[in-house]
């Protein structure tokens, strides 16, 4: 659970001070960019992702490299997983996942 | 078999062999712990030993926090979710880990109401959601996450979300090191800092680990690259008699960290005066809980917890493999009775954990090789 997902900012939220629409592994999903508080990404920018929030800014060029290394980690199905269940509840109001 | 052929940066990952060995004293033996279980994971994965001479040994630390969380924090978190109206929710990483009764999927088969959670704010949404429950988070992390669970009660507060609370068994990195340096029986000579973690505290907090314990420490990022690398500047350090905390993550770590994240963290918590690490013992100042104005969304106060210290089943050998003392494949559960499958301990169920980690790739592998061997 220490791996970050890398997502790219694709829309700051409106009604919402630190949601964001982010795009990752081809998978559309809302982040919060509440611990980017001090220097907020825009969209275009990469970030690396933990359970939901955005962490850290990152360049085009890391963002590859930590597909690439998710990849070789067989951790790819894993934050494929992880990002399509940010939002639970958005389509199913809680059902059990499991 | 070297995993590591199959990444890019071939002739740079030539080159960062080359200057280990140039730097490799042949006449003593190196003892360098990696910190965080992610390194643990891409050590292990990428086939890093392999590429290392053999007097560097890798010593795999504390930073898997499903690994250290002893199973009493388990079972008491679970014995609030036998509350007809309470709502277990945690990460998937949690779900597998054994307590005294069972892990908290063996619970649900048992029908406790159960649910897996990619992010905190999703525990948060669970408990709008189902106004007449109570969903308590079973919070675990280091500081890589612990901010998170801080953002995510702040605004349990702002909206009034009375149906929501937290579990906190969120850990703090460098006690547990310090713990470690401590320990009579174990002796190192470096770090490999972790990545994700100092993103937010920064490099300041190991400063002391260089300053007064005389040890390198570098923060690494986790590709096969960054890790020789880190190497490369750990052995630099040790043969011109150098301590000094590097950044060898810079392009995700700033020196000073993450300060929204620190903000978040010193609003809402306050450090534990004690608790307890599966193998490491009760370790002073080494976890965090909620702050009295967070009282109403602390589980701990808002509910009956029982407490219970809990030993670890006696054959397991978790602590030994924690603290380094012991290789996974030397307990004597290890591949028999403990299995990712089947896991008895919380190491074997980790992606990070040592044990999984060791069974997945190195284990598999022994395996496979002697097999062929056969034909």
């Amino acid at each position: 659970m220490c791996l970050a997902i890398p997502g790219k900012i694709v829309e700051l939220l409106a009604g919402s001070a630190t949601g964001a629409l982010v795009e990752v592994i081809g998978v559309r999903r809302k982040i919060d960019l509440g611990l980017l508080a001090d220097d907020m990404p825009v969209p275009g920018d990469w970030v690396l992702i933990h359970v939901g929030f955005a962490m850290s800014k990152i360049s085009d060029a890391d963002a590859r490299d930590q597909l690439e290394m998710l990849r070789l980690l067989g951790e790819s199905e894993a934050a494929t997983a992880e990002v399509t269940g940010y939002g639970l509840g958005d389509e199913d109001d809680g059902q059990v996942r499991q | 078999m070297k995993f590591v052929d199959e990444f890019r940066d071939d002739e740079l990952i030539g080159r960062a062999r080359d200057e280990i060995d140039r730097l490799a004293d042949p006449s003593r033996h190196y003892r360098i712990m990696e910190v965080c279980g992610g390194h643990t994971h891409a050590i292990y994965r990428f086939g890093l030993k392999d590429v290392l001479p053999p007097n560097i040994e890798l010593i795999h630390g504390p930073g898997c926090p499903v690994c250290v969380l002893p199973m009493g924090r388990i079972d008491d978190g679970l014995s609030i979710a036998e509350q007809p109206e309470v709502i277990f929710a945690a990460f998937g990483d949690m779900m597998r880990v054994p307590g005294t009764k069972g892990s908290p999927l063996d619970h649900q088969a048992r029908g406790m109401d159960v649910r897996i959670v990619y992010s905190p704010l999703d525990a948060l949404k669970l408990a709008r959601s189902n106004p007449d429950r109570h969903v308590m988070f079973f919070a675990i992390g280091f500081e890589t996450t612990a901010p998170s669970t801080a953002l995510t009660l702040m605004r349990a507060r702002a909206e009034g979300v009375a149906n929501f609370s937290v579990f906190c068994n969120h850990v703090t990195i460098v006690p547990a090191i310090r713990a470690i340096l401590d320990s009579p029986d174990m002796r190192l000579d470096a770090f490999v800092g972790p990545g994700h973690v100092s993103t937010v505290i920064g490099c300041r907090p190991y400063e002391w680990i260089a300053r007064d314990e005389g040890r390198p420490i570098v923060v690494s990022g986790f590709e096969p690259l960054d890790i020789l690398q880190a190497i490369v500047m750990l052995l630099r350090q040790i043969a011109e008699r150098r301590a000094e905390v590097e950044n060898a993550y810079r392009r995700v770590v700033p020196w000073e960290g993450n300060r929204a994240a620190l903000r978040a963290m010193a609003d809402v918590f306050e450090l534990r005066p004690y608790f307890e690490w599966r193998g490491l013992g009760f370790i002073s100042q080494s976890a965090l809980r909620i702050r009295d104005e967070y009282a109403p969304w602390d589980a701990e106060r808002r509910f009956v917890v029982p407490s219970l210290r809990v030993t670890d089943p006696k054959a397991a050998q978790c602590g030994e493999v924690l603290k380094g003392v012991l290789k996974p494949a030397q307990c004597k559960l290890f591949g028999k009775e403990c299995t990712p499958e089947r896991p008895v301990g919380a190491l074997m169920v980790s992606s990070e954990g040592s044990c999984a980690a060791y069974f997945n790739y190195e284990h598999r592998k022994v395996a496979a090789d002697s097999a062929t061997a056969q034909v």
